[in-house]
C-alpha cells in the first residue's frame, strides 16, 4: 500500500482495521466458528473528488452470518476502563469511511481510507 | 504465533512476550498474567512488549483484565518496550495513561 502513497502509520491503521473487521466477523457473525466463509476484496481508488489527499484503498468484506443491527456498530464510549468493544472503535478510528449493508443473505462491510497528501503529512 | 516466557528479577516477575498478539493467542497471555497476579500473588508484574510488533483489541483487553486484577490484589502492572503499533492501539483505546508505561526494563523495575 506504500505505492499508493500511504505512510507507515496509515498502513498500520489499514491492517488494524481489516484485522479487527475479520476478527469481529469470526467472533460475532459466526459465533467463533472458524470454518465459515469470509470474502475479502481490495481495490485502489482515485483521489477524492475535492482533489484533497492522495489515492485511496477500498476493502469489501462479505460474510454469511445473520444480519447485524446497525445501531450496534457505533462502538462503545472510551471513558470507562473495561475489556471488550474496542474492535469497532479501532476500525472507525483507522478508516475514513465505514459502511455496513445487508445484501441478500450476506453482510457487507465497506472500509475506505485515503492517503494524506505529502503536504498534509506531518514531518517525521 | 506468540512466545511468552517469565523470569524473576528481585521481587518482580517479568514476562517477555514476542510475536503478534491477536484473538488466536491473547487468551494465553491473559491466562499467564492472571495466574501470576491472582494465584502467585506477585507484587509487581512487568510485561516486556519489545518483541511485539502487532497487538489487536483482544490483546488490549487481556492487558486491561490484568490491570484490573492487579488493582484488586494491590499489586502493580508495568509495561515497557512498546512498538509504534502497540503504542498506537493503547492511545486509540485512551489507555496509554491508564497503564504504567516505562521505556525500558531498568525503569520498569525501579519506578
Amino acid at each position: 500500500m506504500g505505492v499508493l502513497g500511504f505512510s507507515e502509520e496509515e498502513c498500520r491503521a489499514i491492517i488494524r482495521a481489516v484485522d479487527e473487521a475479520v476478527s469481529n466477523i469470526m467472533r460475532h457473525s459466526y459465533s467463533g466458528r472458524l470454518d465459515r466463509p469470509i470474502e475479502v476484496s481490495c481495490r485502489s481508488l482515485r483521489r477524492r473528488s475535492n482533489g484533497k489527499g492522495g489515492q485511496g484503498v477500498e476493502f469489501l468484506l462479505f460474510d454469511r452470518g445473520p444480519a447485524v443491527d446497525p445501531t450496534r456498530l457505533s462502538g462503545r464510549p472510551l471513558d470507562e476502563v473495561r475489556c471488550g468493544g474496542l474492535g469497532l472503535h479501532f476500525i472507525r478510528d483507522s478508516m475514513d469511511r465505514v459502511e455496513y449493508k445487508r445484501t441478500g443473505n450476506m453482510n457487507r462491510l465497506r472500509l475506505i481510507k485515503y492517503a494524506r497528501s505529502s503536504k498534509q503529512r506531518p514531518n517525521p | 504465533m506468540i512466545k511468552i516466557s517469565a523470569r524473576r528479577v528481585d521481587k518482580a516477575t517479568i514476562f517477555d512476550v514476542s510475536g503478534d498478539i491477536d484473538m488466536s493467542n491473547s487468551p494465553e497471555l491473559r491466562k499467564a498474567l492472571l495466574h501470576e497476579i491472582r494465584d502467585a500473588r506477585a507484587s509487581r508484574v512487568i510485561v516486556n512488549l519489545s518483541g511485539v510488533k502487532y497487538m489487536d483489541s483482544s490483546g488490549v483487553a487481556s492487558l486491561v483484565e490484568a490491570l484490573k486484577a492487579s488493582r484488586d490484589v494491590g499489586s502493580s502492572l508495568v509495561l515497557f518496550g512498546l512498538s509504534a503499533s502497540t503504542r498506537e492501539v493503547l492511545q486509540l483505546s485512551r489507555l496509554l495513561k491508564v497503564f504504567e508505561v516505562r521505556d525500558n526494563e531498568e525503569q520498569a523495575l525501579t519506578s
